[in-house]
């Protein structure tokens, strides 16, 4: 792992959906070293706790990075009053990402609500093999739906409330797709109750599954111990750390 | 170039900075980022006798100028300590401070006895830590305990003891004239101050232990209050800590009688944030033409 602390300018800054925003950062080295999954651990002006931002888009020739956040407290709300020009100061990149294989000829990306940013990389890697599932609250939540099909993926759209795309959890669709079959990887980020439903629909099919956790964090490179995660690992219970083991996991690790 | 070098209980810091125990882990996450040299020493993560796995999450909370913690003490054990982190750690030239918890008084002795015939300088003793739901708490909040666990460690080592006391008790200068009279070189304080958030629109509490340990820049004033009554109470040195987030905050904690200065909660903030305070309070030394940071220590002019 390779990871630095620094401050960086934010290249671009656009609002997304409401309370939703999106950050290019200058950041080239960190760029260079980071990987699909991973998160940059964000110092919110003011207060005691970074916040740690998946990593929604990596372009390593334009030296930057693309984190999509939303406004859930104070802390982000601090984050979120950076401009354009501004200094952001973070540590990055942190955790361990997602296991990309190009003989796959078949994913599944599902993001659930702001979990979708970190699908973008996988779909933008996967391309026109990869089936983009993004589910949300309402037609006012959607996001990022341009950019996974300008990377060529299989775009569906799920509404809680019907307002846009399908009425209904990503897991139908999903469910869908995997009794077709030929899925050689389901990629998943969003709610707990999600990805538990995602991981046990998986499982019933014998479909390799990574799910990218959150929870609340210190010091983002495994030395606090703070945002323990439940997992298996050789028939033994493991308190991993979503920050250092994480932020994903192989599905069948996590004890739910 | 002030000189900041410091020895407590004969154990010599080259600077007084130390990165507080549970912040840190066992320094690795942290060597990413600069040399391990710079510090003046690491007060190693909680160890206890066997491996622990801690508590549930959210173990993490943020509050106004400060944070709760409450970990539980998850450790891989004693024995993996010393087979697999410290030999890590001694190749780094700094102080060590090995910070061991236990349930009871025998185990922390247990634990203190595994690390006589290691090369660690000093330990540190976690009378204190609020997470821990049986035994540990205790110790830190009654004289007698405290005095009880200090002997039986005492026995059990050689190497320097520094007792860590919890700020959560009526008089911490009684708990620290007890751990003295037991046998202690030196005291720690402050740990953290229990505290709890609660999420108003779930009406749970933020962290799943219920309670946890208060630190941050918000407990500085108490800690710098506590340091200099135990300082003025005790014969033996005193290392300060408790929201210290600048070379100033440093300075100040050693005024008040802090012979040298454990860091926390900043380094979350600022993972730099050791090695900007030993660099800030070389300029504050130099502005004011102290020659060495010993002369600081207790050098607090009560009105």
């Amino acid at each position: 792992m390779k990871y630095t602390q620094g401050q960086f300018i934010i290249a671009s800054k656009t609002a997304v959906a409401k309370e939703i925003y999106s950050f290019e950062i200058n950041c080239p080295e960190v760029a260079q070293a980071a990987a699909a999954g991973q998160f940059v651990h964000i110092r919110a002006c003011g207060f005691t706790l970074r916040r740690p931002i998946s990593i929604c888009g990596i372009n390593k020739e334009k030296g930057t990075l693309r984190i999509v956040f939303e406004v859930r407290g104070e802390g982000t709300a601090k984050i979120a009053e950076l401009n354009k020009g501004d200094l952001i100061d973070m540590l990055a990149p942190l955790g361990h990402g997602f296991k990309l294989d190009d003989s796959f000829k078949k994913v599944i990306l599902v993001g659930g609500g702001i979990g979708t940013p970190p699908m973008l990389p996988l779909a933008q890697f996967y391309g026109e093999r990869a089936s983009a599932i993004s589910g949300f609250r309402n037609a006012q939540a959607v996001i990022l739906q341009e950019d996974f099909r300008n990377t060529g993926a299989e775009t569906i759209l799920c509404t809680d409330d019907g307002s846009a795309g399908i009425h209904g959890f990503v897991t139908t669709p999903l469910s869908e797709i995997l009794e077709k079959g030929g899925v050689d990887a389901v990629y998943a980020c969003g709610p707990m109750p999600m990805l538990k439903n995602v991981a046990a629909a998986c499982k019933e099919k014998g479909v390799f599954c990574q799910i990218s956790l959150e929870e609340r964090m210190a010091c983002g490179i495994g030395a606090c111990l703070g945002c323990a995660c439940r997992t298996q690992r050789n028939d033994e219970e493991y308190f991993a750390h979503v920050c250092k083991d994480g932020p994903v996991f192989n599905a069948e690790e996590v004890l739910w | 170039m002030a000189d900041l070098s410091v020895n407590i209980c004969g154990v010599d810091f080259k600077n007084p900075i130390i990165p507080a125990s549970g912040v840190f882990g066992y320094g690795r996450e942290y060597e990413e980022l600069f040399p391990l040299n710079k510090l003046g020493g690491i007060a190693t993560k909680g160890t206890t006798l066997r491996r622990r796995t801690g508590n549930l999450a959210p173990r993490i909370a943020e509050t106004p100028s400060g944070m709760l913690n409450s970990v539980g003490l998850q450790n891989p054990g004693i024995d993996h300590f010393i087979e697999s982190e410290l030999p890590y750690l001694l190749t780094k030239d700094l102080t060590i401070l090995a910070n061991i918890a236990g349930s009871t008084p025998e185990e922390c002795a247990e634990v203190a006895a595994k690390l006589e015939d290691t090369d660690v300088h000093m330990i540190e003793l976690n009378i204190s830590c609020p997470n821990v739901k049986q035994g540990g708490a205790a110790f830190g909040t009654d004289c007698a305990m405290a005095a009880e666990v200090t002997r039986k460690v005492r026995k059990a080592t050689s190497k320097p003891l520094v007792v860590k006391l919890s700020p959560n008790v009526t008089s911490i200068t009684d708990i620290a004239k007890s751990v003295e009279d037991a046998g202690a070189d030196a005291v720690s304080l402050i740990n953290t101050l229990l505290g709890m958030r609660i999420d108003i629109n779930t009406g749970r509490p933020i962290l799943r232990n219920n309670v946890g340990g208060m630190s941050g820049p918000a407990v500085f004033p108490v800690a710098v209050r506590m340091v200099w009554q135990v300082a003025n109470a005790v014969k033996i040195p005193v290392i300060g800590m408790g929201g210290v987030s600048s070379g100033k905050d440093a300075i100040e904690l050693m005024m008040a009688g802090a012979s040298a200065v454990q860091v926390g909660a900043a380094i979350f903030t600022d993972p730099f944030a050791p090695v900007k305070i030993i660099d800030e309070m070389n300029q504050f030394l130099d502005s004011k033409g102290i020659s060495s940071v010993r002369d600081i220590i207790g050098a607090v002019k009560p009105w």
